[in-house]
């Protein structure tokens, strides 16, 4: 099983895919939830307070502003962690989307800077481009170890 | 204040919940019993508000941010205010906040206030922008008074200076001013010059109002029937002694501690920007200045009108390093005219800069406060926006006089 990122990170679809095919999703929404369930002093739970924009200084300079360094606090992390990405270009914002545009350039920046396997595909525009976009996550998800790392 | 009516302030924003911000945001608007309201879009709508608004945002909230301003104009939301806000340094989203402010403004007769936070925006930074955006959409009643009637006191407790007038049937029978220092003993003195000069006692006043910094410790402590934020009051108070109550106008406050250009119509604000970071760009800057000159502040202003600000080198904005120039100036063999001069300027400058970009400035250009009667700062405010700047009979009373005027509502009440 491998730690796979998906952008947008966000995304229903990927991350269910990703599920699919025995891998690990790393994706906003676990996040959230994670943050909403931990017990904090903030009721109800805030998820992102003024301490967030300041552990995205290790992802981004003090000049750029609070709300992309509050984003990066929760997506940096999972930069960090991945084994694998999955990239989808242009996608629909339906289908997901960071609401930053900066914060998506800095995000795709960071994950191509790793050293770790990476799929880009454009998001489908037809029936056909649906099918061959799913055939390709499809793939590049078995080309990934099963097994636990040891 | 649990009495009024809740307040709906429509917050239209492109992630502040990202900023680690909306706590904040959520205190200052129950504190000024308001409630934030998330205007309903239709989420197709994303992918053509672009076009229909006019600017093809990259960021799909600041798309959001637009959806969020039409559904607010075309009442699909009912809203009794906006707050429009977006993380401080990002491009995209300053030019995006900007003309929905503007569009906001020109369809709809909703008051909108707009800013630009960091994580350090704390409730207590935009406890007088909230306040105003709520007594906007609350008081308009009150707002709409023209004519101060009986015989009313009001006391603007500000940073630097405290002011207080009588007045009675629409004049100014009585005034105090006195430097800020205890807050209650410093508007004691002053209230007390005024019911002296006015030769009334304090039991006959009918109704008081403060304003100002230190508005609610005054205002408990006279037991005041009007206790409100600067803005309203000096908009209220600028159009009155300027005599300019119908129609549009600019009105601009250089204060001790912060400044308030605000766009006015008929007496109520529409838009308004509160400068408060930067000292420089107060009266403070030009109260150090007087003291490097070894003159009266009185005395600046007459000072400033006879020199030439192109002679002396700025090189900073800053309290610090602007005066550090100033002083080397002097060293260099400038004449404290053109010193003198080159501080107004830089105090004008910056105003110009950070918040006249933010408000639509409409003549007639009403400035007020202490600042005005420096003579010097009205000549560098109209020499760089290029129009006739008014300032009216007793600017530097704005705040008082706005109290007493808007207190004198209670007195029929």
């Amino acid at each position: 099983m491998v730690k796979v990122i998906i952008y947008p990170i966000n995304s229903l679809i990927l991350s269910d895919l990703v599920e699919r095919f025995g891998h690990k999703p790393l994706a906003m929404m676990e996040k959230i939830k994670e943050k909403i369930n931990t017990v904090g002093v903030d009721s109800p739970p805030l998820n992102i307070t003024s301490e967030e924009p300041k552990m995205g200084l290790k992802y981004a300079a003090v000049e750029v502003p609070a709300g992309v360094r509050g984003r990066m606090a929760i997506v940096g992390p999972m930069i960090d962690e991945a084994e694998a990405a999955i990239i989808v270009n242009d996608a629909s914002m339906a289908f997901g989307c960071m609401g930053c545009a900066r914060t998506n350039e800095l995000t795709k920046y960071l994950i191509r800077q790793r050293d770790i396997p990476i799929l880009e595909v454009d998001y489908p525009r037809s029936e056909e481009e649906g099918m061959d976009f799913v055939y390709k996550i499809a793939n590049f998800l078995k080309s990934l170890p099963l097994e636990e790392k040891q | 204040m649990s009495t009024e009516k809740q307040v709906k302030v429509a917050l239209v924003s492109c992630g502040s919940e990202y900023a680690g911000v909306q706590g904040e945001l959520e205190k200052v608007t129950a504190s000024v019993n308001a409630k934030l309201i998330f205007p309903e879009i239709d989420i197709a709508s994303l992918d053509t508000i672009g076009r229909d608004f006019g600017i093809e945002a990259a960021s799909p909230d600041l798309r959001l941010m637009m959806a969020r301003a039409r559904a607010v104009v075309e009442g699909i939301t009912d809203v009794d205010g906006v707050f429009i806000t977006s993380c401080f340094r990002c491009a995209e989203a300053a030019i995006v906040r900007n003309e929905v402010r503007r569009y906001i403004n020109r369809h709809s007769n909703i008051p909108v206030i707009s800013y630009s936070f960091t994580e350090r925006t704390t409730a207590a930074t935009l406890m007088t922008r909230m306040e105003a955006l709520t007594t906007i959409a609350r008081r308009k009643h009150l707002l709409a008074r023209e004519r101060q009637s009986g015989l009313t006191a009001g006391i603007d407790s500000g940073s630097t200076t405290t002011k207080a007038v009588i007045m009675k049937d629409d004049k100014i029978i009585g005034q105090g001013w006195v430097p800020t220092i205890k807050v209650i003993d410093s508007a004691t003195e002053a209230f007390n010059h005024a019911l002296e000069e006015a030769g009334v006692k304090a039991e006959e006043i009918q109704a008081i109002g403060t304003t100002g910094y230190g508005r609610f410790l005054v205002g408990e402590h006279f037991k005041a029937q009007l206790i409100q934020e600067e803005i309203t009051v000096n908009s209220k108070g600028a159009v009155y002694l300027a005599d300019r109550q119908k129609g549009p106008a600019t009105v601009i406050d250089i204060g001790g501690m912060d400044n308030k250009a605000i766009s006015v119509t008929d007496g109520i604000p529409g838009m308004f920007t509160m400068g408060g970071i930067c000292a420089g760009a107060s009266g403070r800057f030009l109260d150090m200045t007087a003291k490097r000159l070894g003159v009266d502040i009185t005395e600046l202003g007459a000072l400033a009108v006879k020199g030439m600000q192109e002679n002396v080198e700025m090189n900073s904005y800053c309290i610090v390093f602007g005066i550090q120039s100033l002083v080397n100036s002097l060293a260099k063999g400038s004449r404290p005219e053109d010193v003198a001069a080159a501080a107004c300027h830089s105090v004008v400058e910056q105003i110009f800069e950070q918040q006249l970009q933010e408000v639509d400035v409409k003549e007639p250009l009403i400035l007020v406060g202490g600042s005005s009667l420096i003579e010097g700062v009205p000549k560098a405010l109209s020499r760089l926006l290029k129009i006739d700047v008014l300032v009216p009979p007793n600017s530097h009373l704005i705040g008082a006089v706005g109290s007493a005027l808007l207190a004198s509502g209670f007195v029929e009440e």
